[in-house]
């Protein structure tokens, strides 16, 4: 797998951390909703970080776009966020993993949960399903800190909108009232309500930080979701 | 055709000039490197132990009686095979050659033993006269478990994954064995002067 | 559970250099426990001198990788068997 330049044609803030980079990568081979990149910075003297990051954009969008939150101590994310500009150019090896994936080609049900900036590859699933109309029926159950961390937050209500796509926002430290919306971490419970009867065989989509991903998944196959069912992919301790 | 990042900086660095070995650069921080799960040994069941070729444990210490033992506050460099360096680190532990004091051996090797299944080898006249501790301190704290505490293998004259975190023990050796990172692709010896980071290096 | 550890599906790319099939679907036999799991889910560990793969259910070492400019080292005695998932002929 050959490492590919990619250039940065356009950036878009989604929120105060996180930033959307649109970007140009001649001989990129397609992908599947659900994979990543790793992506490679290198510095004047030589020096290279890498890392991985969840492709945001649907399979046949015009350009690759990543979906980057940063970790303010971090090394690459941000680089990413705040200082890259169009023309900007890095490396980008992929598209990687086929386990993580979805492509739409079967009816069965579709359960999404991400915790924070698990949220991208959840997001380029539901919109792979909107563009191949898939009749799948798809619920996204997205955990973020507060309406501001909310990513996509106006792309979000179209695709719900969509037969046969669901989207349920929980929010875990918004303090405001003016939020109507549920509040709380996700749990059994809000599973149990808002996800498939296991009897259904739903395919689900766990992804965000390690301790997210290790409760909701054990929370899912206590409920009795086949292990083999649920799908998992761990950002890391804080999930970025 | 490289592609470099504009403006990309990454972690804090600066070349060592003749100070660090060849192919490392300085660093502010002091970056964590896992091969696995922190091990969290409590101190009541933790101790140290020297085992000979025979198979013998010929010393083991608790840790009450570890902390018992005379102490020393080596300041070292140390450098990692991933290319950053550290000058002038600060420690406090036990030096190797006091665990070893009174042990008697024909063995040429040694294997430092850790939690978490992870092991290193090095010739037993690396960890002599004055060259390797087991610390348990760090910067005049206690050694942090992400470091390696309760206590590491300190060897700052080889690449630092030579200096074991969570050591609990010295196996005497008549024939080298290679351990976690030698058996994998890293040299068996490791100098960085010499840069010997790989097999065939 | 190591909460700083991901995925095998994180280690892909680095594999990728080394296998000519997409691994992370490969089914693994771990040689201690006999645990059967995808390399996707096998708890990684890629902040060290090389990338380590741990079985998730009893945390020994599946997978090596150690990788130098031009040489790679793969150490798999930590399985005893690797099935691999191969694309459809014709």
């Amino acid at each position: 797998m050959r490492w590919l330049v990619a250039t940065i044609a356009e950036t878009f803030v989604e929120t105060a951390r996180t930033t959307t980079l649109r970007l140009d990568v001649p001989s990129w081979p397609g992908h599947r909703a659900g994979q990543h990149v790793d992506v490679r910075l290198t510095a004047e003297d030589g020096y290279q970080a890498q890392r991985s990051y969840s492709i945001a954009s649907r399979p046949g969008a015009d350009r690759l776009e990543l979906t980057v939150v940063r970790i303010d101590d971090g090394e690459v994310s941000p680089y990413l966020t705040t200082d890259a500009e169009v023309g900007d150019q890095f490396e980008v090896r992929g598209p990687i993993g086929g386990w993580f994936v979805w492509d739409g080609d079967d009816g069965t049900p579709v359960l999404l949960v991400g915790g924070g900036s698990g949220v991208v590859p959840l997001v380029a699933m539901m919109r792979h399903h909107a563009r191949v109309d898939s009749v799948a029926p798809m619920r996204l159950l997205y955990s973020a800190r507060s309406a501001d961390d909310v990513i996509f937050r106006d792309e979000l209500p179209t695709l719900a909108a969509g037969a046969h796509r669901e989207v349920t926002l929980t929010l875990t430290r918004e303090t405001s009232p003016a939020w109507s919306g549920r509040r709380g971490h996700v749990n059994a419970e809000l599973l149990a309500e808002l996800g498939w009867p296991p009897s259904v065989r739903a395919h689900c989509f766990v992804c965000g930080p390690t301790p997210f991903v290790e409760a909701v998944s054990g929370a899912l196959v206590d409920l009795g979701h086949e292990a083999a069912r649920v799908k998992t992919e761990r950002f890391g301790p804080t999930g970025e | 055709m490289r592609v470099v990042s504009r403006g990309f900086q990454g972690r804090a660095r600066q070349p060592g000039g003749g100070l660090i070995p060849p192919g490392q650069y300085l660093v502010d921080d002091f970056p964590v490197l896992t091969a696995g799960p922190t091990p969290f040994t409590s101190l009541d069941e933790w101790d140290f132990s020297v085992v000979d070729e025979t198979g013998a444990v010929v010393a083991r210490w608790t840790w009450d009686e570890f902390r018992q033992l005379p102490a020393e506050t080596p300041t070292v460099d140390i450098h990692c095979v991933t290319k950053w360096s550290k000058l002038g680190t600060r420690w406090e532990g036990v030096s190797v050659d006091t665990l070893l004091d009174g042990v008697e051996t024909s063995a040429e090797y040694v294997l430092a033993f850790a939690d978490g299944d992870y092991t290193t080898n090095l010739p037993l006249a690396d960890v002599q006269d004055g060259k390797a501790w087991i610390v348990y301190g760090f910067d005049g704290d206690e050694l942090e478990p992400e470091h390696g505490g309760p206590a590491r293998l300190l060897v700052p004259h080889l690449y630092f994954w030579k200096s074991a975190k969570w050591v609990r023990g010295l196996r005497l050796l008549d024939e080298d064995l290679p351990g976690f990172w030698e058996s994998a692709g890293y040299h068996n010896y490791g100098d960085p002067w010499r840069e010997q980071r790989y097999w065939g290096d | 559970m190591n909460p700083a550890s991901l995925d095998g599906n994180a280690a892909a790319g680095d594999l990728a250099d080394v296998f000519a099939f997409d691994v992370t679907t490969a089914i693994v036999t771990c040689a201690t426990c006999h645990h059967t799991q995808a390399v996707a889910t096998l708890h990684a560990y890629l902040q060290a001198p090389g990338t380590v793969l741990r079985c998730s259910s009893c945390d020994a070492v599946q997978i090596r990788l150690v990788r130098a400019a031009q040489r790679a080292w793969l150490d798999l005695r930590g399985i005893n068997m690797l099935e691999v998932q191969l694309p459809p002929e014709g």
